[in-house]
């Protein structure tokens, strides 16, 4: 069996800070990491691999050449294969334009039985990319994938609700997305960290992949940012003090009263 | 379009690389150039003190989109129950489709579903497009995607609005390859453009940290879709009229490729925190499961719910279905108690638009301080205890 992981390289958002004086965000010293649930997405086809040897899992994703990268941690972690599909053409791409270019990406690596994405990245939090490919590719598609089990030709997997979730059945070649419940991320190790250096990775260009530079990035995006700025932020508040919890806790709920919220 | 820097002008102050959200600038022989990850955001030119970096404009050949009209709202229903997001839609798509200047539409599909025409109507839909068949009983991709697919084919609406659940974040973006158009995900505010009746969605991004207003200018129909707890509900008339139109839902063998085999409840109802009036939220500052209890009875005492951060939902305290922040929920209550919360950007971006915060911290430079409304430095062990005596007085 063949396995493709889609995979993007992120910004820590959780390391993001704002400056106070501008309120715009300060990107210095943020590091790129594997965003997370594509880290969910590579283990659950490696926990695969572990179990049905003879499997091989296959890395794929769009970026700049720094996204090698988490390529490598990839192939560190226990991917076989790795292909980063990276042009100037493709850059300023919305989820339309990405999901393209990795469908086309994907139809170039060939003879994959079973996608695996991240639901959602933690920069832009679309979740649209997945699903997308997936249409591009007429493959099946279960999106919020909390749970897998192979059988056959098939999948059953749970899909995530915000109250429970669906057991569902689908024929593969099919295309899941995964959440963090899934599963929890291997680390890196020694052996593979030392391996991954003397993998070959393979970098796509658009023509490499067929696609005309009009057919991807911003030229090929039906979405464009019209602006974007700070949030706005919040004036500060008043601190309740007291010498005593119970004094501090009259103060809030006379306030409170006062405002007859309560 | 495409962000340009003019040389002659460009001092090499560095300021617009860091303003730059998406890092696609850099700073080679004092002079700014702009790389391949440039979004056209414009961040930059706002930052730029020499006015060195402009939009260039090339525009594309616009299709004819005037054929497409009014404003459709997904009514998406579970086991014959409309989501309440639904009506926040229909509210908002009111709204956009007044602006303009045209009909508000609502697309239902399920099985034996008709009954729920006359309330989409009740709350503003002018017209109801109705899917019934027993294929589509159950969501699946396959196909609602091909119902809403062939609709929106016949009958070209300019805007449609789906809310951001776990069926509406599945459905829309297959929609948008099939039908050929941008989407924008989990927009938080909607817009008309006065001059040429476009729709303007903006949208956090980078976890909160940015907030982006996109613009789908030249395919159609526009299509967002919309956090849940943002928008206001519609008014309820009973009385208001509309129509419902028939779609044709007939499916061949294999047009669904997905089996529905059970549908397993972990809660006894969708726990709706974006419909309480008083929440009190946990975060790691809890040290302990335990702590929920505590949070728990302060609920009940207030007529509230409880609610979690997402790392106290990592942590496997809380259910991920009471997670508040960029990837949970959206909540606006009266009252929003943050309990050894520090205040991440993700979480405050779920939960800043309540009417009333109260930070319980100990640590006193924690960020939720910044926008809360009181703060109190504390043990929340001791603080919340004593609030209960106090509401019990």
């Amino acid at each position: 069996m063949r396995i493709l992981v889609c995979a993007k390289q992120v910004p820590d958002t959780n390391e993001v800070k704002i400056d106070p004086k501008t309120g715009t965000m300060i990107r210095e010293g943020v590091p790129s990491i594997l965003n997370p649930d594509d880290a969910n997405a590579l283990e659950a086809a490696l926990v695969i691999k572990d179990e049905n040897p003879g499997t091989e899992v296959i890395v794929i994703t769009m970026g700049p050449p720094q996204a090698s990268e988490m390529l490598r941690e990839c192939l560190a972690m226990g991917a076989d294969e790795a292909y980063l599909l990276s042009d100037r053409a493709f850059g300023g791409a919305d989820t339309w334009a990405t999901s393209a270019t990795l469908a086309a990406g994907i139809k170039n690596v060939k003879k994959i039985d079973l996608i695996l994405a991240g639901r959602q990245a933690i920069d832009g939090d679309t979740a649209q990319v997945g699903s997308q490919i997936a249409q591009r590719l007429k493959m099946p598609v279960v999106t919020y994938v909390e749970d897998i089990k192979i059988e056959d030709k098939k999948a059953i997997v749970h899909r995530q609700m915000e109250d429970g979730y669906e057991v569902i059945e689908v024929q593969m070649p099919c295309l899941l997305t995964c959440v963090k419940e899934l599963n929890e991320p291997r680390y890196m190790s020694i052996g593979g960290i030392m391996d991954a250096y003397e993998q070959t990775i393979t970098t796509w260009n658009h023509e490499d992949i067929g696609l005309s530079p009009e057919a991807c990035g911003l030229n090929a995006s039906p979405t464009q940012v019209f602006r974007s700025f700070s949030p706005p932020a919040k004036g500060v508040g008043e601190m309740i003090t007291g010498n005593t919890v119970n004094e501090i806790a009259g103060t809030l709920v006379s306030k409170l009263k006062e405002k007859h919220i309560i | 379009m495409a962000i340009k820097v003019i040389d002659e002008k460009c001092i090499g102050c560095s300021k617009c690389q860091k303003s730059c959200p998406f890092d696609a600038i850099t700073i080679e022989n004092k002079i700014a150039v702009i790389g391949d990850a440039c979004t056209n955001c414009g961040t930059c030119i706002d930052v730029c003190p020499t006015d060195a970096i402009l939009q260039e404009g090339t525009e594309k050949i616009i299709r004819d989109l005037s054929m497409y009209k009014g404003v459709w709202v997904f009514a998406e229903q579970r086991e014959g129950k409309i989501m309440p997001v639904v009506f926040e839609l229909l509210g908002e798509g009111k709204k956009l489709a007044n602006e303009i200047g045209t009909e508000l539409c609502a697309i239902l599909c399920g099985s034996n579903v008709a009954g729920l025409t006359d309330e989409l109507i009740a709350y503003g839909a002018d017209k109801v497009y109705l899917a019934d068949a027993p294929e589509l009983e159950k969501y699946t991709t396959d196909g609602y995607s091909k119902v809403i697919n062939e609709a929106i084919g016949v009958y070209k609406p300019e805007i449609v609005l789906y809310g951001a659940t776990h069926i509406g974040r599945d459905l829309a973006p297959c929609l948008a390859v099939k039908v050929n158009t941008g989407l924008t995900a989990d927009c938080t505010k909607l817009e008309i453009d006065p001059d040429d009746k476009k729709i303007r969605q903006t949208r956090p991004a980078f976890g909160g940290n940015l907030m982006a207003t996109i613009v789908c200018p030249g395919s159609r129909p526009q299509m967002s879709t919309v956090r849940p707890g943002v928008m206001d509900k519609a008014v309820y008339d009973p009385t208001k009229k509309g129509e419902v139109i028939k779609l044709n839902a007939v499916f061949a063998e294999g047009d669904i490729r997905t089996k529905v085999l059970e549908i397993v409840k972990t809660t006894a109802d969708i726990i709706s925190i974006s419909d309480a009036d008083f929440i009190v939220a946990g975060g790691m500052g809890l040290g302990k499961p335990e702590g929920m209890e505590l949070l728990q009875q302060l609920a009940d005492k207030l007529g509230g719910t409880v609610a979690a951060s997402r790392a106290c939902v990592d942590a496997g305290w809380a259910d991920h279905n009471i997670q508040v922040g960029q990837t949970g929920t959206t909540v606006k209550p009266q009252i929003y108690f943050a309990c050894g919360i520090s205040g991440a950007i993700q979480h405050i971006a779920g939960m800043q638009e309540s009417d009333l915060i109260i930070a319980i911290n100990k640590n006193e430079n924690a960020p939720i301080f910044e926008v809360a409304d009181y703060g109190i430095v504390g043990d929340l062990y001791k603080v919340i205890p004593a609030i209960i005596d106090e509401l019990n007085k």
